[in-house]
């Protein structure tokens, strides 16, 4: 697989082609798979990724420590706010939905990691809802995702524990906003300044859950996330370019994570974990009910 | 080499995919080495792993990979019942392996009859594993293809012995990996096969009067 942005934008490029159709064919290479088996697996990621965001727009569901879930919902039937009735506001649900499905030990496609399950999912489902866009053009904005995320897994981390939220979160943002311009129709080099201004949108985000649970922040990150790719999507669309390319913002996220303190690296030493209010729901939610066995 | 289907990937049961899916892969990786369902365990976890690990359902996971489920059984969020009962004796204990290690690292040793072993691997974000280390030896195995690592004699020949045994057993070498310390000193050998070997050919390769210690892991990723 690529190690380099810049490298497979080169070679679509040169080739005519998309960056799905070299990545796809750089994977049926290194895995001695034809491209066909490859696809398979990805329609089976996206049929998993469908059935998360609908199980979690239901809003019956609740974490164990019962401190996230229902909110993916409300975007459904509460109030509405000035983005009501625009894709926007459905892939901010999406992207809740899919990461309350996770919080509750649901079935969810990890990409790139599971606390940043719901950026890809609500961004390109949401949008593919949005403008009617066929599964077989989902299934290579996915192979697209893949691409990006295997050079951030190559040349930074995909670990929060390793590089913090901007690496889980933030990388999913970055692989959402690349294979969504895909997806819509733009060229090679704006999916490149698609991640590059995703990722440095959210460069520094600190891994920082209550009680090192997977659940607050992490959902409503991966909404906030999600913003993020579609803000960075219309920009790249728009034919903004970002200075600094890609694999060198990406470079950076790896830089930060590496001197980013322990406390802001999944161990809920810092940031909200640490917080009076984020301290007492863990002890009163989390700990309380490992306790009691729960 | 990160595969595409990592990172769209694995289908798992949540909330982690380092300390639900990779724990689950790395007590996979571990029952290999007994050849089965060990019966007991000590599970000493490092780092995030000591941390967080129980409300990211690590120990669930780890407990399950043990028992053979994969990332997407649904039965691992109920591993430690199903545990207690089979009447397994699983142990956890919190340690520190050094700043070197990896956040999110695990030592297990394990016994299932006479065969004993221990494996040091860590949970390297998205899902992906390494196992560093077993029985005292350093390895890498990914778990990403299936792999037999091997320690033997540094002899004339033993190679093709080796690819010998494993043709005979329709398994297609994939990677070959071998180093040894000096010249005539222990060879030791790490080899991807594309295609599952059974515990025969693990056998096989002990039998082998120059090996002093060969293992077979599964692969574990999607």
């Amino acid at each position: 697989m690529y190690k380099s942005l810049a490298e497979a934008i080169r070679d679509a490029e040169a080739q005519g082609t998309t960056l799905s159709a070299v990545a796809l064919a750089a994977e049926a290479q290194d895995q001695g798979r034809p491209v066909s088996e490859i696809r398979d697996a990805l329609r089976r990621a996206l049929v998993v990724m469908r059935e998360a965001v609908d199980r979690g727009l239901v809003g019956d569901l609740r974490s164990t420590s019962e401190l996230v879930g229902g909110d993916a919902a409300k975007l459904r039937t509460g109030p509405a706010g000035p983005l009501a009735g625009t894709p926007f506001r459905d892939v901010l649900a999406r992207a809740l939905a899919v990461q309350e499905v996770n919080a509750a030990m649901g079935v969810i496609v990890a990409a790139p990691t599971a606390g940043g399950a719901g950026v890809l999912p609500a961004v390109l489902t949401g949008l593919a809802a949005a403008r009617g866009i066929d599964d077989e053009r989902v299934i290579d904005a996915l192979a697209t995702a893949g691409l990006i995320g295997a050079v951030v897994a190559e040349r930074a981390s995909l670990s929060g524990a390793e590089g913090g939220c901007q690496a889980e979160t933030g990388a999913a943002a970055g692989m959402a906003a690349g294979a969504a311009v895909e997806m819509l129709g733009g060229t090679p080099r704006q999916v490149g300044h698609a991640t590059a201004l995703a990722q440095q949108g959210t460069l520094g985000l600190v891994c920082d859950p209550l009680g090192g649970l997977v659940e607050l922040p992490c959902v409503f990150r991966n909404a906030t996330g999600a913003a993020i790719a579609l803000a960075a999507i219309e920009m790249a669309m728009a034919g903004i370019e970002f200075a600094i390319p890609a694999d060198e913002v990406i470079d950076t996220m790896g830089e930060i994570g590496a001197s980013m303190d322990v406390r802001y690296r999944e161990t809920a030493g810092g940031g909200l974990a640490a917080t009076p209010t984020g301290r007492r729901l863990a002890r009163e939610r989390l700990y309380e009910l490992k306790r009691s066995g729960g | 080499m990160v595969s595409l289907l990592d990172i769209i990937g694995p289908v798992m049961v949540g909330p982690s995919s380092s300390h639900t899916a990779g724990a689950c892969r790395l007590g996979l990786l571990a029952r290999c080495l007994v050849g089965g369902t060990p019966e007991r365990a000590r599970i000493e976890l490092h780092g995030s792993f000591a941390r967080t690990g129980e409300g990211h359902g690590t120990d669930k996971a780890l407990v399950g990979g043990l028992m053979g489920f994969r990332p997407d059984d649904e039965r691992l969020r109920t591993a430690l019942e199903i545990m207690e009962r089979e009447g397994l004796d699983y142990q956890f204990e919190k340690t520190s392996l050094g700043d070197d290690a990896h956040p999110n690292t695990v030592r297990i040793t394990l016994e299932r009859g006479d065969r004993k072993s221990q494996m040091t691997g860590a949970s390297l974000g998205a899902g992906r594993v390494l196992v560093t280390d077993i029985d005292g030896y350093p390895v890498e195995v990914s778990g990403n293809l299936h792999t037999i690592v091997l320690v033997a004699n540094d002899v004339k020949g033993s190679v093709a012995r080796i690819a010998g045994l494993l043709a005979d057993a329709n398994c297609n070498i994939a990677t070959l990996k071998l180093s040894r310390k000096a010249r005539g000193g222990d060879a030791f050998m790490v080899i991807e096969v594309d295609d599952q070997p059974d515990e025969s050919v693990r056998d096989a390769i002990r039998a082998l009067p120059w090996v002093t210690w060969a293992f077979r892991l599964d692969k574990v990723s999607a």
